[in-house]
C-alpha cells in the first residue's frame, strides 16, 4: 500500500512539474507571438510609408520635370509618331 | 495568597455559565463558517472579478483607415501613425533646463511651451502629430506630466493634383470632403479591444479574450488614372494661364465602363497643408457649380429631332436672315448662313437652326429627353454639395425658353453631367451610371435614350465640328478620329447676361469605337479670346491625345501632321 502511495505521489509531482513547465512555455511562446505581431504592425506601417515615398517619387509632375530638364526629352511632333500594328494572326 | 487557595474558587459556580461560554464560542465559529461559505459560495464571482482586476487589463487595439489607390495601385491617400504630445500642467513641474530641452526637441518656442505648461487647464496639447521617432526621444526624457497619444495622420502624395476628387479628413480621421467623405463608411476602421494579463513589468503574458476584433478600414481602388489626371491637370492649368481665366474643370470618362478616369478643378489646394484655404480653392466645380452650357446642348436637340423622325441629317433648314423672333425676343446668329442641312447646323453651330428644330417639337418630349440624359437631377456620386442644375418643368416653359434651351441657355448643368450625357453619342444611345471606383466588368444594359441609329448619325455630325469648316479644328488628335462640340456661353450676372464667358468643349474619341469622353470648361477667359473652339478645344485635344496613348487605344486614322486649316475660322454663335 505504502509503495503504491509513493508511486502515486511521484506521478502527482511529475504532473505538477510538467504543468508548470507547460504553462511557462506557453507564456514564452505568447510573448514571442506578441513580439512578432508588434513587428508585423511596424512592418505594415513601414510598408505604408514606403508606398507613400514611392508615390511621392513617382509623382508625374516630378517625372515630367526630370524628363524635360535633366534628360532633355520632349514630346514627338505629330509627324514623328509611328504606330506599330500587331500582325494579323495567321 | 496562592491562587489555589483563593476563596473564590471554593464558590460553587452555576453549571449554565460554562455552557453559555461554550455556546457563545460555538456561535462565533458558526458565524465564521457562514461568512466563509457566503464569500466562497455566493459572492464568488464578485471577488474573483476583483482579483482579476489586479492583473487583467483591457487594451485598446487601434485600427487604421483604409488606403485610397488609383486604378494602377499607386497610393493616393494613406494614414501613418503619428504621436501627439500632451501634458497635465499641474503634474508637469519642469526645471527651466528641461523645458529648454523639450522645446528644442519639438522645435518650439521656449516661451510658448512655458505658457502652455503654466495654463490652469487639466489637459493641454503641446504638439500634435509628430513623427514616431521624435516621440520616442521625447519619451526618453522621462519628464513628469508629459504624455503621448497615438494618432493617425493622412498623407496625400499627389498633393493638389487629386485634391478635389479625394477630399480630406479632419483631425479625428473622419472624411470631410470628396471620396474621403463619400466612402467614409468603408474607409473608416473600427478600433477593437482585448483583455490580457500583464505581469509586474507591464508585459502582456496571456491573452484572456478578444472583446472586439479591430477592423481595419477597407482599401479603395478608384477608377482614377493618375497619368491621365496629371495630364488633365497640367493642360487645364496651361489653358487657364494662357487665357487668364478665373477657373476651369476637366472630366475624363471611360465610355465603355462609366468610370471617372480624371476629374480636375482649378484653382486647387494642397490637401497636406490646409492652412489659409479659401472657398474658391475648395470648390469642386465640376460637380457643384452649374453653368449655362451653351452650344454643347445642341446635339441633344438635334438627336431628338432625328429620333422623332421629323428630320434627317440632310434636311434643309432656312437660317437666313440670321435671326428668329419668338414672342417678343429675338435669337441671333452672328453670321448669316442661309440654308443649312441639319448636320451643318451642328457643324456651324447655328442658334437659329437649333431653335427652329426645337420649336417644331412638343415641349414635353424635349423635357423628357433632357431628364433622361440626367439634367436637373444630381448624379448622387456621394460627394458633398452635388447639384442637379436647373431644368424647369415643361408645363411652365415659354416658347422662347424652349427655343433658347435648344442651344443651351435657360438651362444649367454641371460639367460632369454634361460629360455623362455625351456618353449617349459615344455609346450608341444608352446611358450608364458613373463610377468613382474601379469597375471590373462593364455594366450591361444602360438606360436607352436614343436609338443606335440616331446616336451614330449625331456622332458623324459631331465629327464634322473638328474638321476644317467646323468650329473646333483645334480639337483634332493626330492618329485618331475625334468628335465633339464647342460651347461659348455668356455668363449670367445679376439677372442679365454679362460680357463674361464660359468656354467649353465636350467630345469623344476614337469615333470608330469611342473609348473616352472628355469635357473641358474654362470659366471667364479674359485674354481676348473666349471661343470654346480656341480656349477649350486645344486643351481637350492635348488631354485626349495623351490619354489615348496612355491607354493604348488602337489608332483609327492615318497619322499625318494636323492640316493647318486653310479655310477661314468658323465661329460659333452665341
Amino acid at each position: 500500500m505504502a509503495r503504491l502511495n509513493l508511486i502515486l505521489l511521484a506521478v502527482a509531482v511529475a504532473c505538477a512539474l510538467s504543468a508548470v513547465a507547460a504553462n511557462h512555455r506557453a507564456r514564452k511562446l505568447f510573448v514571442e507571438l506578441e513580439r512578432e505581431q508588434t513587428r508585423m504592425r511596424q512592418l505594415d506601417v513601414e510598408w505604408g510609408q514606403l508606398q507613400l515615398e514611392q508615390s511621392t517619387w513617382a509623382n508625374p509632375a516630378r517625372i515630367e520635370k526630370i524628363a524635360r530638364e535633366k534628360l532633355q526629352m520632349k514630346t514627338p511632333a505629330p509627324g514623328g509618331l509611328f504606330a506599330l500594328e500587331p500582325l494579323p494572326r495567321p | 495568597m496562592k491562587f489555589s487557595q483563593s476563596p473564590i474558587l471554593s464558590q460553587a459556580v452555576p453549571a449554565w455559565r460554562s455552557r453559555l461560554v461554550l455556546l457563545v464560542l460555538l456561535a462565533a465559529f458558526m458565524i465564521l463558517v457562514g461568512r466563509s461559505l457566503y464569500l466562497q459560495g455566493f459572492r464568488n464571482d464578485f471577488l474573483k472579478g476583483k482579483g482579476e482586476a489586479r492583473y487583467e487589463r483591457v487594451l485598446e487595439v487601434s485600427a487604421t483607415r483604409g488606403r485610397i489607390a488609383d486604378r494602377h495601385g499607386d497610393v493616393l491617400a494613406i494614414s501613418t501613425p503619428v504621436k501627439s504630445i500632451w501634458a497635465i500642467p499641474e503634474d508637469a513641474r519642469l526645471q527651466p533646463a528641461q523645458i529648454r530641452e523639450l522645446a528644442q526637441l519639438l522645435e518650439m518656442n521656449v516661451a510658448e511651451l512655458s505658457r502652455k505648461l503654466a495654463s490652469d487647464k487639466d489637459f493641454v496639447f503641446i504638439k500634435r502629430q509628430i513623427p514616431p521617432d521624435l516621440a520616442e526621444r521625447v519619451a526618453a526624457l522621462k519628464l513628469p506630466g508629459i504624455h503621448q497619444q497615438l494618432e493617425y495622420r493622412r498623407y496625400y502624395p499627389a498633393g493638389d493634383l487629386t485634391a478635389h476628387i479625394l477630399g480630406f479628413t479632419g483631425v479625428e480621421d473622419a472624411g470631410q470632403e470628396g471620396v474621403e467623405l463619400a466612402f467614409n463608411d468603408r474607409l473608416a476602421g473600427k478600433p477593437g479591444s482585448r483583455r490580457v494579463i500583464r505581469d509586474r513589468r507591464g508585459n502582456v503574458v496571456e491573452d484572456v479574450e478578444s472583446i472586439r476584433e479591430p477592423q481595419d478600414g477597407q482599401d479603395i481602388t478608384l477608377a482614377l488614372d493618375d497619368k491621365i489626371q496629371y495630364l488633365a491637370y497640367s493642360m487645364l492649368k496651361q489653358a487657364i494661364e494662357r487665357h487668364r481665366a478665373k477657373a476651369g474643370g476637366v472630366v475624363v470618362l471611360d465610355a465603355k465602363t462609366g468610370e471617372v478616369l480624371a476629374l480636375v478643378n482649378l484653382p486647387t489646394y494642397n490637401p497636406n497643408n490646409r492652412e489659409r484655404l479659401i472657398g474658391a480653392q475648395l470648390r469642386n466645380r465640376a460637380l457643384t457649380d452649374t453653368f449655362e452650357p451653351g452650344s454643347t446642348m445642341k446635339p441633344f436637340t438635334i438627336a431628338l429631332g432625328l429620333e422623332q423622325g421629323k428630320y434627317r441629317y440632310d434636311t434643309p433648314i432656312q437660317t437666313a436672315p440670321g435671326r428668329l423672333t419668338v414672342g417678343n425676343a429675338t435669337i441671333h446668329d452672328a453670321h448669316v448662313h442661309g440654308v443649312l442641312t441639319v448636320a451643318q447646323v451642328i457643324q456651324k453651330s447655328s442658334n437659329v437652326g437649333s431653335a427652329k428644330i426645337a420649336l417644331s417639337m412638343p415641349a414635353e418630349s424635349m423635357w423628357d429627353t433632357f431628364d433622361n440624359l440626367g439634367f436637373g437631377t444630381p448624379l448622387r456620386l456621394g460627394f458633398p454639395g452635388e447639384v442637379g442644375g436647373r431644368l424647369r418643368p415643361w408645363k411652365k416653359w415659354q416658347p422662347i425658353e424652349q427655343a433658347t434651351m435648344a442651344y443651351g441657355h435657360g438651362i444649367s448643368v454641371t460639367l460632369i453631367q454634361l460629360a455623362r450625357a455625351y456618353m449617349v453619342f459615344a455609346r450608341d444611345g444608352d446611358l450608364i451610371p458613373l463610377s468613382l471606383t474601379k469597375v471590373d466588368a462593364p455594366p450591361v444594359g444602360g438606360k436607352s435614350v436614343f436609338s443606335a441609329q440616331t446616336a451614330r448619325e449625331v456622332r458623324a455630325m459631331l465629327e464634322l465640328v473638328v474638321l476644317p469648316g467646323g468650329t473646333a479644328p483645334k480639337a483634332q488628335v493626330a492618329g485618331y478620329r475625334v468628335a465633339g462640340k464647342t460651347g461659348t456661353a455668356h455668363k449670367i450676372e445679376g439677372g442679365g447676361y454679362a460680357n463674361k464667358y464660359v468656354a467649353s468643349f465636350v467630345g469623344f474619341a476614337p469615333v470608330s469605337d469611342p473609348r473616352l469622353v472628355i469635357a473641358v470648361m474654362v470659366d471667364e477667359p479674359s485674354a481676348g479670346i473666349y471661343y470654346g473652339g480656341d480656349v477649350a478645344a486645344p486643351a481637350f485635344s492635348q488631354v485626349m491625345a495623351g490619354a489615348l496613348r496612355t491607354l493604348g487605344v488602337p489608332q483609327d486614322a492615318p497619322l499625318q501632321p494636323i492640316s493647318a486649316t486653310a479655310t477661314p475660322d468658323v465661329k460659333e454663335e452665341m
